[in-house]
Order: structure tokens, then sequence, then C-alpha cells
């Protein structure tokens, strides 16, 4: 029996999300004493399967190259890992906990009959794991005892798996097909020069003490001086001020960066529920009393009109 | 055409939950219950499809226990036309809603169902896939706009770089993300009327669905709290001690 992890890509590189979700596996194959393996599914995808094969320590990489796989449909990509879980001998398939794979490994689990693990933030043992509820006000420890575990990887909670150093073979499989009841029509993705939310070392977000998504300049400055992604509140995307990407918490992303720095943003537990895990947290707000303050390393009681500015400039002199 | 929306009663957004001494759960006796906010969402955007004339009726489903009936009253409240309870007092996790979902749908025969992302308090996100998958129907999840026309559905989905469009023919599986709408609040009227709305109960015996829980829950624990730090005096000591102290600039 191996594990088989999901791997997301865009068909060239992968996502650093699957590389905490092949960490997530190691953990487990240790604990099943089985190996690895990774598929790699998607139209002209060999590059990427290409990239798997050099992860440390894995056994072996199948890809799966169709049209039908080319956009992440659920209704396509089922089917294949249905039909690998069942036939390919795998004890547990693990895929990141990203809107792709939010989507699809619940329809695998549910053609399987087992019940998903959804968002394990530790591996116990082979059948049993840790996960986070009620917005992570609360650790579950739960055991599966169903043949095959279906698992979503909370990626702040693995380091990632070596991305080089591996040479594992790359195994064409036969694929499904399109199962010709959804099409994929379209994208308005967020283009950024700014490193991705979830894998950046330093996020800087603004909330609805922002007050309008042209102040979010103010923000963007800052982040470029320090290398940062910017993150907001659900009270700042609701607003309008920026794209629904940027949400950080219990419904939007997880993030665990070596500095998050929350900008006008009072500290509900939805939110905290995203960024508690930050090595370093940094509060701006002008509420001395806001609930941000009780789990932030350094307060700055102020406006953030006037202190954005200033944190602007003395990063510009101590840059020199 | 009918539509379908799963209501489930769950520790309120707003309480902060605590953690039972005996490791078992955590503590709901006394603590204020609603409907799922994304729920709300749901039974918002089926009120709103009713209203433009393409879905006929809207029929709210909860699974649980008895109390799971106050949950369908205020969809009912909210303006959905009538309510089935599928009373159980098991412990339900996503695998066996799907299934009594599934069940109800093909005795009611709705084509369009509609249920929230996510569950705030297990925060599995799983139910409304599973569904689709159980039924063989497309899914959309993560909705923020839905447009319906001669039976055909376009999508726009939330994704982690953006947005998505998705488009397929009903009957379909939507779950809904924050954006969708703003649901309304329920009248004085409204919650008047509400009362007189049938609620039908059926149990899963009755369905034929084995609700069995596949998870073991061995312990529920309170994570790590996170010690509070310090307050600083200026922008210019801030940027001091994240070089000097805590080395992260
Ligand atoms: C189902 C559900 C899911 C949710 N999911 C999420 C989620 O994933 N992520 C999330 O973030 N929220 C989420 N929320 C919302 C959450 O409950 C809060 O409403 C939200 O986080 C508040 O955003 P905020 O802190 O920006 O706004 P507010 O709470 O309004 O806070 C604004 C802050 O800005 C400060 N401020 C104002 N002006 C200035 C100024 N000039 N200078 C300095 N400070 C200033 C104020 O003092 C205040 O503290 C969710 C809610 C629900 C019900
Ligand atoms: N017991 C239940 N009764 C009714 N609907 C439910 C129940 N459990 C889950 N759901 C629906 O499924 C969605 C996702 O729940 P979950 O998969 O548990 O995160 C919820 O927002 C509800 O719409």
């Amino acid at each position: 029996m191996s594990v088989l992890v999901i791997a997301e890509h865009d068909n060239r590189a992968l996502k650093p999300a699957t590389l905490n979700a092949a960490a997530a596996a190691f953990e487990v194959a240790k604990a099943a004493g089985s190996d690895v393996q990774i598929l790699v599914a998607g139209q002209d995808c060999r590059e990427a399967a290409e990239a798997a094969a050099q992860i440390a320590g894995i056994a072996k990489i199948l890809l799966a190259d169709d049209a039908a796989y080319d956009h992440d449909l659920a209704e396509n990509w089922a089917p294949l890992i249905v039909r690998l879980a069942q036939e390919g001998g795998y004890s547990h398939v693990l895929a990141p906990a990203t809107t792709s794979g939010k989507n699809l490994m619940p329809r695998v689990a549910a053609l399987l009959d087992v019940m998903q693990i959804s968002d394990i933030s530790a591996v116990v043992s082979a059948d049993t794991f840790v996960r986070p509820i009620y917005a992570g006000n609360a650790l579950a420890t739960v055991q599966s005892k169903d043949p095959i575990k279906v698992i979503t990887v909370r990626g702040t909670a693995f380091a990632p798996a070596e991305a080089s150093g591996g040479n594992a073979p790359i195994e064409a499989v036969a694929t499904t097909g399109s199962a010709g009841i959804s099409e994929f029509k379209g994208a308005e993705l967020s283009k950024s020069e700014r490193p991705e939310l979830t894998s950046a070392r330093v996020i800087i977000s603004g909330g609805r003490g922002m007050q309008s998504g042209d102040n979010f300049h103010l923000l963007e400055t800052v982040a470029d001086k320090l290398g940062a992604a910017v993150g907001a509140s659900r009270a700042a995307v609701d607003a309008g001020f920026v794209p629904n990407d940027y949400q950080v918490g219990q419904t939007g992303k997880i993030v665990a960066p070596e500095l998050y720095i929350a900008v006008g943003i009072s500290g509900a537990i939805q939110h905290l529920a995203g960024m508690k895990d930050s090595k370093v947290i940094v509060a701006i707000n002008k509420d001395e009393e806001a609930p941000i303050f009780q789990i932030a390393d350094y307060g700055l009681v102020g406006d953030l009109f006037k202190v954005l500015p200033e944190l602007d400039e003395e990063l510009g002199k101590t840059q020199k | 055409m009918k539509a379908l929306v799963a209501v489930k009663r769950v520790v309120d957004y707003n309480v902060k939950v605590r953690v039972k001494a005996d490791k078992t759960g955590v503590e709901t006796a006394n603590v204020k219950m609603s409907m799922n906010p994304f729920d709300e969402i749901a039974v918002e955007e089926a009120l709103r499809l009713r209203e433009a004339g393409i879905v006929s009726e809207v029929i709210a489903v909860s699974a649980g226990i008895q109390q799971c009936q106050e949950t369908i009253r205020t969809a009912l409240a909210m303006g959905a036309d009538r309510g089935v309870l599928v009373q159980t007092d098991a412990e339900l996790q996503p695998l066996a809603v799907a299934k009594l979902l599934k069940a109800v749908i093909e005795r009611e025969g709705p084509e369009l169902v509609i249920v929230g992302k996510q569950a705030i308090d297990d925060d599995c996100n799983q139910t409304g896939q599973m569904l689709a998958a159980l039924l063989g129907w497309p899914q959309a999840t993560f909705a923020s706009k839905i447009r319906i026309a001669d039976g055909h559905a376009e999508v726009t989905r939330e994704v982690d770089g953006g947005l998505e469009t998705v488009a397929f023919n009903l009957p379909a599986v939507v779950t809904t993300d924050l954006r969708l709408n703003e649901p309304r609040y329920a009248s004085l009227p409204n919650i008047m009327k509400a009362k007189k709305k049938p609620i039908a109960t059926v149990t899963p015996d009755e369905l034929g669905v084995d609700v069995a829980p596949r998870l073991v829950t061995l312990k529920v624990e309170e994570p790590a709290k996170r010690q509070g730090g310090v307050k600083v005096g200026s922008v210019a000591e801030l940027v001091d001690k994240l070089k000097n102290e805590a080395r992260v600039i």
C-alpha cells in the first residue's frame, strides 16, 4: 500500500502547497511503513510531473495527461482518483486544503464511501489525525475507521518537503476523460508581482479601518519594502476594497508567515483563525481595546493614516 | 422548479467556544445556537431566485436533533415555503448528512440544491461536494454569483487565485461563499406566518440511511494560547524591535 498525493500545479510548476501536502504524506507513510507517490493530472503537464519527480523521497509519479484535467473540475478529476485509489492499492489520498483540494476531495471521498478528514494539522498515526474545529478554537484528534483515508492538509502546519534531490520514475496512467457534465468558462485571476499569501514570509493585511481600496496603496508601498504579500479582513473584501482572494481567516486563507502586520483590523475570532499561528504578529489600530492586541507581539496604538507613511519612511531609512 | 436548501444548527458565530474539561468536545449547553451563516446565504439566494420567477418553491432541510426545527423555522421566517426535519440524536458527519439529503432530494425532486460551503462548527467543507458526488450531479462550490436560465447555470466561484466561472445544466449542487448575497432579516409578520408553514419530520431509518460515524473523536483540546506582547510607543521603536529583537525584517 502507498500514500498518494494529488499535486496542485499550473501544468509547468508545482504550487507550493503541494510540498506541504507531500510533507504530511511522508509522515503518514512513515507511520504506515509505506511510500509516497504523486499524481500529476493536467493537460500537457509533463513539466509539472518532472518537477514533482525531483521532490526528495518520492517513490513514483503518476502522470494523467488529458484535456479533461486542464482545469480542476472535480467532476472530471474525481473518477480518475477513485479508480487509482481502488486499483492502485492506496491506503491514503492527500491533497492541499486549497480551494482546489477542498472542491475535489469530498467528491472523491463520497464516491469511495469514506469520510474525508479535512484540513489536518498533525499526523498522530496512520489512522489518527489532528484537525482544528470552531475556527481553530479547539483541536480535535480523530481516528478514521475507513479503509481508504481521504485527507486535506493545512499547509501552514507542515514544513514543505524538499523540492529537489529526488529522481522518481514517471509513469503515464490511463485517463478517465471528461464526465461531460460541467464546463470551465473562464477565470479572473488577481495579478500581482508580490509573493503568494499562503507562502509569503511577510504579510501586511488591511481591514475596514483602511476606508477604501485606494488607501491600500499605503500598505502596498510598505509591502514592497518588506517583500511582503498583502492580505485583508473579510470586512475589507466585503466592502470591495480588495478582491476575495485577499481574505485571511476561518473561511478565507490560512497563513502563518514569519511576520504578520494587521492594520485597521479589530481581531475577530474568524480573522484570528487564519493568522494566529504566525511567528510574529504586529497590530496597528487606533483603538487600544481592539482584541487584536491580545495576541499581538508588538502593538502600536495610532491612526494608520499617520503610522503607515511613517513606517514606510522608517523602513526606507534602515534599508539604506 | 423546486430549490432545496440545507440549513445546519450551529453555535452562533459570536460565541467564544470553550472546550469541555473532559476533552470530549466543546460546551454547547446554554450556548446561543443559530443557523450556520453560509446557510442563511443559501436561503437568501433561493428566495431571490423564487422572487425572480426562476424557482417555484423553496424547501429548507435540516438534519439533527428536535431543536433543528428552530433553524428550519428561521428559514421559513426568511421566506422558505416549507421544511423537512431529518430527526435523529445520532452524531452526524458530512458523509451521513449528504446521504440523508440525497434521500430527501429523491423524494422531493428539486433541480437546484444550495448548501453552505462550510459549517462553522466542524469546519469540514464537505457536504455539498459529497452530495453532488452521490447524486452524480455537477457541483459549483464557493459561489459568489449564480445565473440561471432555461435549465442552464453559470456560477462564479471564489478560488485562491481570484474568481472562476463554471457552467452546467441543472440539476446541480451549489455551495455558497460570503459574497453571494447579504441575507435578509425576518420581519415580524413573516415570523408569525412561518409558524403556520409545514415542517415534515422523517428519520434516517425511514430514509434507509445508515448514519454511523466513520470518524471517532478521541479528544478535543484547547490550542496553545498565544501570549500577548508589548505595546510600542513609536514607529521607530517598532522597526527597531522587529529588526533587533524579533529579527524578522
Ligand atoms: C461565517 C463567517 C465567516 C467569516 N470569515 C471571516 C474570515 O475568513 N476572515 C475575516 O477576516 N473575517 C471573517 N468574518 C468576519 C469577522 O467576524 C469580522 O466581521 C471581520 O473580521 C471584521 O473585519 P475588520 O477587523 O476589518 O473590521 P472591524 O471589526 O470593523 O474593525 C476595524 C478596525 O479598524 C480600526 N480602525 C478604524 N480606523 C482606523 C484608523 N484610522 N487607524 C487605525 N485603526 C483604525 C478600528 O479601531 C477597528 O478595530 C466572518 C464572519 C462570519 C459570520
Ligand atoms: N446536519 C445538517 N443539517 C442540514 N444541513 C447540513 C448539516 N450538516 C451540514 N449541512 C450543510 O452542509 C454545509 C457544509 O457543512 P460541512 O460540510 O459540515 O462544513 C452546511 O453549510 C449546510 O448547508
